[in-house]
Parts: C-alpha cells; sequence; structure tokens
C-alpha cells in the first residue's frame, strides 16, 4: 500500500528524521496561507501516488502568497500524468506546501526487501535527485548496497560505513547514523516493503532534510496496523483496482479487450501469456482466489463486466478449492446483474465441473466452452 | 522414490480443526497420506475423522505419533509462530501453505531456520507436494490428476502446477514428485535447492520447471543448471505480458527491473540449455518430445 509523501513526512518526523516545515492544503485559499506562513515563498507538491511528479508539472516553486493561490489552483482538481501513470493520470487532491530548501548535495537513501538476501538492505548513493533506476542502469557502482541482519538490525558500524561511501563531511556523520537508525525503524515497525528518501539533501548550513519521502507498506501485514490503514487513499487507485481490493481479490487492469477470470496467480498469468499469443491481448489480470462463493466469484466477474474495454470474457478454472459450480452460478448473476450479452469461453476442470457446465449452458448466455489451454487460445481468437 | 516424502512421511496438521485445515486433512487422507496427528492450541484431546488425534502442540505430537511432516493451515498473522513451532521440535520437513504472511515475519524465520539445518520449509504461499508413486500427498493440489512416473515438476504456482500436471498425465507421462515452493519474494526453499533434489534422485529422469515474473531465482537456477545439474530440463516462465511495476497475484510476481522480466528469465534458461516451453498450452507436448529424445 503507498501512502502520500506528507503521510510519510509525518512518520519520517515522528522518529526524528529532519523533514522541511509544511502543511497539506486541498484549496488554494489554504495554499495562500500556507505559503504565507512560510514567509511567500515556497514549493507546492502534488500529493499523488506516482513517481516523476517534477518532470510532469507536479511540483512548482512559488515566490509570494498570491501566486501561491494561483498555482495551486491550476493544480488542485487536475489529473496528473507522469511517465508511472497511464493517460488518465491519477487525481490531485491535495498539496504539500513547504519551505524552499537550500540544497548544497542531493543524496539517495532507502531500504528495501532483497529476495536473494533474504532480508533487508540499505541502498545508498550520492547521485541523489535523479531515479534510482537510471543510476542503477547506467552507473550501478555509484549505488552502495548494505546488507541488515535483521536479528542484528542495522548496526552503528554499518552507519558508519553508508556514511563514508557517500563521503559526508565528519560532522555530518552522526546526524546521518541517527537518520539511517530511525529509518530503519520506520522498516521494520512500520512493517514496509520500502522506505526510500530522495533526495536526501545537504543544506547550506550542513544539515540533513529528507526533502522527500516514500513508504510502500505491505499489504499483507497492514492486519496489524490499524493505524496505517487509515493511510490509504483510494482515489489514487484504479477504480476497478481499489474495488478489487476490497473485495480480496487480486485484479490488475491492462489494455487489452479481453475480460479474464481464472483462480490462482499463476495460473491467471498463464492465460494472460496465451491469450495474448492467441493474438487476443488481456484486459485485465484477475485471480479470483481459492476459497470464493458465488457472491464473491460474482463480485469478480462484476469488475470485468464494468470495464468499457472488456468485448468477451475468458473464464479458466482449474478447480480444486474453487468449486465450478461455484463459479458457475457467479457468472450467471454477474451476467443478469449487469444485463451483458458478451460473449463467454469457458474452461473449467475439477470440483463439480459438469453442475457448473450445466448451469452456465441452461443460462442461455452465450458460452462456448473449451477443454484445453491450447482450446481456450483458439476460441477466445473467434470470440472476439 | 521421489523426493521429500515416501512411505514413511507422518504427517501432522497444524490448524486442523480449522475450516481449510480440516478440508485437505480429508482430502490427504483420503488419498493415502498418512495424517497421524493434528494441532490446534486449546483443542487438544479432540479427534479429528474419529481416527487423527489432535494435540495442543507440536511438540506433543511429535512425541506421541512420531510425525516427521507438518503441513500449515493456520491464518497468515500465526503462520511464523507455527512454521518456527515444529522448526523447533526439530520436524524436518514443514510445509506452510498460507497465503498473506507478512515477508518481514518470513525474514526472521529464515533466520531462525538457518540455525536449525536439519529443517526444510517448503512455502508459505505454496500449493505444498506430493509424491504420486508413495501415495503421499502433503498439499492442496487436487490428487486425482497425479499418476506416479519419473517426471519431476517444480514450480512457484499453485493451480498452474496442477495445470502442467494436467497435460503430462493427459499424455500418460507420470511424475516422481511436483513441489510447489510458493509465490511470496521470500520463502523456504528455492529452485535451486529442488532441483538438487531431483538430480539426486534415481527415479527421476527430467523435470519440468515453472517459474514466473519476479526476482532472479530463475536465473540462479540456470546457474546451477549450467554447472551441475545433468538431467533434461524443461521450462516455462509465465507472466510475459505483465506490466512492470504491478503485483500480479503472488506477492512475489513484480517487475522490478530488467531480470524480474520474463524474457531475462528465458533467456538465462535457454541459454543453461534447458528445453524451452513457449507457451503455457504446450507443456506436455515439450516434455513428451524431450522425453523421446531420451530413449
Amino acid at each position: 500500500m503507498k501512502v502520500h509523501e506528507h503521510q510519510a513526512k509525518a512518520i519520517f518526523a515522528r522518529y526524528g528524521i529532519p523533514v522541511p516545515r509544511g502543511s497539506v492544503v486541498t484549496t488554494p485559499q489554504e495554499a495562500r496561507q500556507a505559503a504565507a506562513n512560510l514567509g511567500g515563498q515556497a514549493v507546492l507538491k502534488a500529493q499523488v501516488h506516482a513517481g516523476g511528479r517534477g518532470k510532469a508539472g507536479g511540483v512548482k516553486v512559488v515566490r509570494s502568497p498570491a501566486e501561491a493561490e494561483r498555482t495551486a489552483g491550476s493544480l488542485l482538481g487536475r489529473n496528473l500524468v507522469t511517465h508511472q501513470t497511464d493517460a488518465r493520470g491519477v487525481p490531485v487532491h491535495s498539496l504539500l506546501v513547504e519551505e524552499l530548501a537550500d540544497i548544497r548535495q542531493e543524496l539517495y537513501l532507502a531500504i528495501t526487501i532483497d529476495r536473494g538476501f533474504r532480508g533487508p538492505v540499505m541502498l545508498a548513493s550520492a547521485a541523489g535527485g535523479m531515479e534510482i533506476e537510471e543510476v542503477a542502469a547506467s552507473r550501478p557502482q555509484d549505488i552502495h548496497t548494505e546488507p541488515i541482519e535483521p536479528v542484528l538490525g542495522l548496526m552503528p558500524y554499518q552507519t558508519r560505513r553508508v556514511a563514508a561511501r557517500l563521503q559526508l563531511a565528519p560532522a555530518l556523520h552522526r546526524p546521518a547514523a541517527q537518520l539511517m537508525t530511525a529509518l530503519y525503524r520506520i522498516f521494520t515497525e512500520c512493517d514496509c516493503s520500502l522506505v526510500e528518501i530522495n533526495p536526501l539533501v545537504v543544506t547550506g548550513d550542513n544539515r540533513l532534510v529528507a526533502l522527500d519521502g516514500k513508504m510502500d507498506v505491505e499489504g499483507d501485514a497492514l492486519f496489524r496496523h490499524a493505524d496505517l490503514r487509515e493511510l490509504r487513499d483510494r482515489a489514487q487507485e484504479d477504480p476497478l483496482e481499489a474495488e478489487a481490493v476490497d473485495q480480496g481479490i487480486a485484479y490488475v487492469k491492462l489494455d487489452g479487450q479481453v475480460g479474464c477470470l481464472v483462480n490462482g496467480a499463476g495460473l491467471a498469468m498463464a492465460t494472460l501469456d496465451v491469450t495474448n499469443a492467441a493474438g487476443a491481448p488481456p484486459a485485465n489480470f484477475l485471480d479470483v482466489g481459492g476459497g470464493a462463493d458465488d457472491e464473491k466469484a460474482a463480485k469478480a466477474v462484476g469488475i470485468i463486466l464494468s470495464d468499457p474495454a472488456v468485448n468477451r470474457v475468458l473464464v479458466n478454472i482449474f478447480g480444486g478449492i474453487l468449486r465450478c459450480d461455484v463459479a458457475a452460478r457467479g457468472i450467471v448473476l454477474a451476467y443478469q446483474r449487469k444485463g451483458s450479452r458478451l460473449p463467454l469461453v469457458v474452461r473449467m476442470l475439477g470440483t463439480n465441473v459438469e453442475e457448473g457446465k450445466e448451469i452456465l449452458r441452461r443460462s442461455g448466455l452465450n458460452v462456448t466452452f473449451a477443454d484445453t489451454l491450447g482450446e481456450v487460445a483458439r476460441a477466445i481468437s473467434r470470440a472476439g | 522414490m521421489g523426493i521429500l516424502l515416501d512411505e514413511n512421511s507422518r504427517i501432522v496438521v497444524q490448524g486442523i480443526t480449522g475450516r481449510e485445515g480440516g478440508f485437505h486433512a480429508r482430502a490427504c487422507m483420503a488419498y493415502g497420506t498418512n495424517v497421524v496427528a493434528g494441532v490446534t492450541p486449546g483443542k487438544g484431546g479432540q479427534v479429528f475423522e474419529e481416527k487423527v488425534p489432535v494435540f495442543d502442540s507440536v511438540e506433543d505430537a511429535v512425541r506421541e505419533t512420531g510425525a516427521n511432516v507438518s503441513l500449515i493451515f493456520v491464518p497468515a498473522p500465526f503462520a511464523a509462530d507455527a512454521v518456527a513451532e515444529s522448526a523447533s521440535c526439530g520436524v524436518p520437513l514443514i510445509a506452510c501453505i498460507t497465503e498473506g504472511v507478512p515477508v518481514q515475519d518470513t525474514v526472521r524465520l529464515s533466520r531462525y531456520l538457518e540455525r536449525r539445518p536439519e529443517v526444510r520449509l517448503i512455502g508459505p504461499n505454496c500449493p505444498g507436494m506430493i509424491n504420486p508413486g508413495a501415495r503421499c500427498k502433503v498439499g492442496i493440489m487436487p490428487g486425482s490428476i497425479h499418476r506416479p512416473g519419473r517426471v519431476g515438476v517444480v514450480s512457484r504456482s499453485g493451480t498452474l502446477t496442477y495445470e502442467a500436471v494436467g497435460q503430462l498425465t493427459g499424455l500418460g507421462i507420470g511424475q516422481s514428485s511436483c513441489v510447489g515452493i510458493g509465490g511470496d519474494p521470500v520463502i523456504g526453499t528455492s529452485f535451486v535447492e529442488v532441483l538438487k533434489l531431483y538430480q539426486a534422485d534415481p527415479d527421476t529422469d527430467l523435470v519440468v520447471f515453472i517459474g514466473e515474473i519476479g526476482g532472479n531465482m530463475e536465473q540462479e537456477a540456470a546457474a546451477y543448471i549450467q554447472r551441475e545439474f545433468t538431467k533434461p530440463l524443461c521450462a516455462l516462465i509465465v507472466g510475459a505480458t505483465a506490466p512492470t511495476g504491478k503485483r500480479m497475484g503472488h506477492a512475489g510476481a513484480i517487475i522490478t527491473g530488467e531480470s524480474a522480466r520474463a524474457e531475462a528469465k528465458v533467456a538465462a534458461l535457454r541459454q543453461a540449455g534447458a528445453h524451452i516451453i513457449p507457451t503455457p498450452a504446450q507443456i506436455g507436448e515439450v516434455t513428451q518430445a524431450t522425453l523421446r529424445q531420451l530413449r
């Protein structure tokens, strides 16, 4: 789960990481007041769940409260399109109004899970302010990776080593150590999959300040973080993806026309590959999960049918836990609710498969049955 | 033979009194698996299906029944506890089916398991494993689609493994063992470790390998295959159609860099001499053709 920059910075501040003075606003008038409180000059930062905001025009420096009001008016209520979003972009409902920083140097600092190490690593680079993927691609030697033993935590010698690699002035080593230790505490205590400060700046008066802040909280750990659950901003998510999250369905919107309903993530990916190879690009990834009842299956099909790009639906159920008759009832229910006539290609195997097929046959829906993935590919390309 | 499981496997099901645990314990028993005990704290003394004693702790279960494999169905918040409990009792093989275990729990668990080299964890977020020749199923796969044979299967997925097995069995190709290692970013047993077991198994002639986007475990496997693996291997990688940065159901199936892409994994495996399965519809076909070359 992504959180907004201002939310991440509030958590940073609570753990003692220095952040710029600032406040969150949702109207141009509030932006004017916020800028005035900072002495007139300020930076306005669109609060969206997407990187590349600066290049996309989502970060603006203003020189007066009046300019802050005008600029806020041009940002708020619009959608911001960055290289990380789709063509519709993400809505800007709030701005972070912050004091301008006196930047001497920009650094990069992050903690994430390294799969090979099976544990957390700190990533640090003196090449801050740019996208770390670019640094990783063009000059990987400029990124220092510090593996952290979860039993020990981030040790003082490691913070000294990272500070040395970043070539920080000696006076900054102690504040850097405190900052890194705080960042690791946030990473573990908030069950993050990523915490990132980019850029972490050295100011003209030789202080370290987190100029930006990013936190991804692991969705699977939210059950033990009621406070962090509150930080979810549904408006930043694709509406169908948000609906799926609420229903406990794994759904990802894609660019094609074939709506896909599958049980199991691996089989779902395989199904997308099959339909794509058949020249019929998928409209979505959807794993309905093993324990679905007919209502959940209906919700899943409902999400697929709500996508205006979908012109046919492919169902691939290899039933073990999920019974085929349950899935079939869910499909029929969703088609009835939506009044849809879209053609269906159905492949079902496993528990109660004959009952499932019979329910679909009697439903009056336009169903083609397929027995193998090969037949699925042929049927779905014809159904278009 | 086969790997991991055999006729001497004695299974304790953690979470046997739950809905899922009970359902799958019954299915395992119906297949022929020797389920000797269940564990649910606070429900010790009950008897499951009129024959399997339920204990309060794994320690009791192991002492009373000699269980040597744990099968875990407890909910995600308690899964790490269940794995650690079995490991602390020295249960040598643990399959954690539970999906949604926080990654940082698995991270800490993996450190603990390093101190228990006699213990192997499969999963979490996996379908488990099966040895059709020994009629031993420790997991949630439908037993009926399997048949005994000489092809080993290893996969990060559940239902896609069933798809693969369905295609193999449909062509009369039986399996020595099938192992689903799990779809999470951090898991107990990697592809390489399972390939080592298949390499050492005299009753496995060929391995069907099913990987997916995310991480670089497939590349590690490719390096191992090139170095030491002497048996033919047919490899399928799914997720070629997945967009960057989106989690495709499995917590681990997310493209975060070039090496996490399907193309990079396919290239590494091809380079290592694997027979690449071009689409998921051709798992059986490619395996059959590769087996023919062996004869």
